[in-house]
């Protein structure tokens, strides 16, 4: 043994693990409208205090403040507030269903439903996104149908991936939603090269991308972010930070080092560090990012910090790893409640206008549901046998031919 | 070999615009192999271009660019250097069409210099065509001469489907006999090689029939294709030789009419045995040939190790062993 010190091993732990008393004291939460708001025709250089704040616009007393403001109407804000809510109400009424055997897994999005909803609004139809499994809300924004999404949860006769996914792995090419798949990250550097494709045929689209904080220590992160810098890709690369990716908390993914947003620094592009719960903070940096990726300045990481307020999935119980009550103390609270406030503080909306909205889109899902019900629940009724070997390939081959043949004898 | 690839992507770059070519040094320098020489200049550097060097990257782009309506064909500079983009080819490229009902598709084909032979040690030798075929939703292309490196090439970038192009640098300049120590003669002085000009393409899943034979099937694609005829031919072996050409989808009808026909197979790689391509065909014509087999199925691959340099003569399967092959078959 030499006399010098010994090593040690450093792994990050959260600040409370169940049973213990849940703390967010450490982060730095800059009020609204403190932060200020660049031209987008700023160089990535004169942009780097951004990845280390906090883009807010719904104020403490719940007004809409600050140069991030995208001053928006009231009906694209109940928009807004619609999506968020339809898509609370379908995740728990699909988890019930999961429960009830209806279905082998479900996935919620609760607590992160503003920034599916501000991004679909706040992009335009032709724009694609690669979502993540828990972007629901950016469908129900574009008004995709439910009775759909619930066929493919149940995977029965009418689901539109043929039974071939698992819940919620929607593909939703006309409501601007890429397929989804189960291992994580890979798709972000599609983005990427979709972007790419589009200013290569000169079109006017642009790309966003998805990837959780747990998911940017894959390659993939990396990659999407190296390409999109080099070749000036016109996409917005988002991460969302929900704390939690299942069990490991957002220090597993170096989140105790520095900010997700700050990434970008190392990729010469600029980074935007934005309140997730923020409806309006959400829209407004989303806006900066795609016209800054349409008028040709390339490509925006933005960390939309929030949190995951109910557990990863159907398959996971957090209170094994975190504290119970841990979520009622997020200090950014809760998105649907926050622009809600603030509708109801601007006067267009009030508590009984919230409650019927609430009860409407209730119904709208129980009917969506009672009618997938009606073709059949996960096992009760399944796509026809050749689906199996449909879309393997554009046409079959031999092997295809003799093995369906195989199954229907 | 690579003027016919050169050609294929020069006529498909001028039939269609959505055809691109990406690749680690494809671009101002026309590829470490040449095989994208004078294209940049050609249809300029947004249609053939440089990227990072990161396979997954490179291959991921792809996939998205061809979910767009692009019909990307990215180059892997040694087929070696092709695991980074695993995940994206297999968990992305092949299940794109099925997992979205049809709705995004990938239409990419992935071209990559393969094989041994050129002393190019254990990252430039390497023949993993059986990682690919495992896949469902991948097709596997080997050509073994210019003329259906140019033909299937253009099928290739033609296909809806992603399609893995795997090139036999071996081969690239000339065939090979398996001689190593005898220089290697052009393309040009073997007339059968010869090229035409323009338009055409060789379809996936058609095996070409080598020579006609009635003493043994033998199979084989790249390389292998060009040893194992001089091999027969040397041995005075009336063998039926098919070039596969694809493995996936495999010419099935044509292995089944030649061992029909001989009794006899002999299946001849350069990859590694275990789990290689060469079980799967010994098990198809075990399977649907087994009342017309008069002897075991015999197989000549690499050996079960990583591939080596300085005895790569002993690791490639050379005239020797496929001679000693051949006699074991026939005595049978």
């Amino acid at each position: 043994m030499s006399n010098r010190a010994k090593l040690s091993l450093y792994v990050p732990e959260p600040n409370a693990r169940p049973g213990e008393q849940p703390s967010f004291d450490h982060l730095e939460i800059p009020a609204a409208g403190a932060v200020r708001c660049p031209d987008i025709g700023a160089p990535e250089h004169e942009l780097r205090d951004l990845p280390y704040t906090l883009i807010r616009v719904l104020d403490e007393q719940d007004a809409a403040v600050g140069p991030w403001n995208p001053k928006l109407s009231t009906d694209r804000m109940i928009k807004g507030l619609r999506a968020m809510m339809l898509t609370r109400a379908f995740d728990d009424r699909l988890f019930r269903a999961h429960r009830q055997g209806k279905t082998s897994f479900y996935m919620k999005s609760t607590g992160e439903e503003a920034i599916g909803a501000a991004q679909s609004l706040a992009l335009d139809q032709g724009d694609m996104s690669f979502p993540t499994y828990r972007v629901l809300s950016w469908l129900m924004a574009r008004d995709y149908p439910l009775t759909d999404l619930v066929n493919q949860i149940f995977n029965n006769a009418k689901d539109p991936l043929q039974g071939r996914q698992l819940p919620i792995l929607y593909s939703a090419r006309d409501y601007g939603f890429y397929s989804l798949s189960g291992n994580v990250g890979s798709r972000f550097g599609h983005a990427v090269g979709w972007a790419m494709a589009s200013a290569y045929s000169e079109d006017d689209k642009i790309a966003l991308a998805y990837i959780g904080e747990g998911t940017t220590a894959e390659g993939d992160f990396h990659e999407a972010l190296t390409f999109a810098s080099v070749y000036h890709a016109p996409v917005v690369l988002c991460v969302t930070n929900n704390q939690w990716a299942i069990s490991s908390f957002a220090g597993i993914a170096g989140a105790e080092e520095t900010t997700f947003a700050a990434k970008a620094i190392g990729y010469g592009i600029p980074g935007l560090r934005v309140d997730g719960n923020d409806f309006l903070a959400v829209w407004a940096a989303t806006q900066w990012a795609a016209e800054r990726a349409r008028s040709n300045r390339g490509a925006t990481l933005i960390e939309l910090f929030t949190y995951r307020a109910e557990g990863h999935s159907t398959s996971d119980d957090p209170t094994k790893y975190r504290p119970a009550d841990e979520a009622s103390t997020w200090p950014l609270g809760d998105p649907v409640e926050r622009l809600k406030r603030h509708l109801i503080a601007t006067g267009v909306w009030d508590e009984e206008k919230h409650a019927s909205l609430a009860s409407e889109l209730d119904i709208a899902v129980r009917a969506a549901v009672k009618e997938a019900e009606k073709i059949g629940t996960l096992g009760k009724s399944k796509p026809p046998i050749e689906q199996m070997f449909e879309d393997v390939f554009e046409e079959h081959d031999w092997r295809l031919v003799e093995q369906l043949r195989e199954v229907r004898d | 070999m690579i003027e016919a690839i050169n050609d294929a992507l020069d006529i498909m770059m001028s039939r269609d615009p959505s055809v691109i070519i990406m690749g680690e040094d494809v671009g101002f320098f026309g590829g470490v192999f040449r095989c994208t020489a004078g294209l940049q200049e050609k249809y300029g550097k947004t249609r053939v271009f440089d990227t990072p060097i990161n396979e997954c990257g490179i291959i991921g782009a792809a996939v998205g660019m061809g979910a767009y309506g692009l019909r990307p064909v990215p180059e892997i500079q040694f087929a070696d250097y092709i695991y980074p983009g695993l995940d994206q080819l297999i968990s992305e490229a092949a299940r794109l069409r099925y997992r979205s009902a049809g709705e995004f598709i990938a239409p990419l084909t992935v071209r990559s210099p393969f094989g041994g032979g050129i002393f190019g040690g254990q990252t430039h030798s390497q023949s993993p065509e059986a990682l690919f075929t495992h896949v469902s939703g991948l097709k596997t292309v080997i050509p073994s001469t210019p003329h259906d490196a140019k033909g299937l090439l253009i099928a290739a970038i033609e296909d809806d489907d992603p399609v893995i192009f795997f090139e036999p640098k071996r081969i690239y300049n000339g065939p090979f006999d398996g001689y190593y120590d005898k220089p290697v003669q052009p393309w040009k002085k073997f007339p059968q090689s010869k090229v035409p000009e323009g338009y055409y393409s060789i379809p996936l899943g058609k095996a070409r029939k080598v020579r006609d034979g009635e003493a043994m099937t033998i199979l084989a694609y790249g390389t292998m294709v060009h040893v194992v005829e001089a091999v027969a031919r040397e041995k005075g072996i009336d063998a039926d030789i098919l070039d596969l050409r694809t493995l996936v989808p495999l010419d099935i009808e044509a292995i089944e009419e030649s061992v029909e026909k001989t009794g006899r197979c002999l299946i001849v790689h350069e990859a590694t045995r275990t789990s290689g391509f060469g079980a799967e065909l010994s098990a198809l014509v075990t399977e649907r040939c087994f009342y017309h087999l008069e002897a075991p199925v015999e197989r000549v691959t690499g050996f079960d190790t990583p591939y080596p340099h300085s005895l790569e003569w002993a690791f490639f399967p050379g005239p020797i062993r496929i001679g000693e092959a051949m006699d074991k078959i026939l005595e049978a």
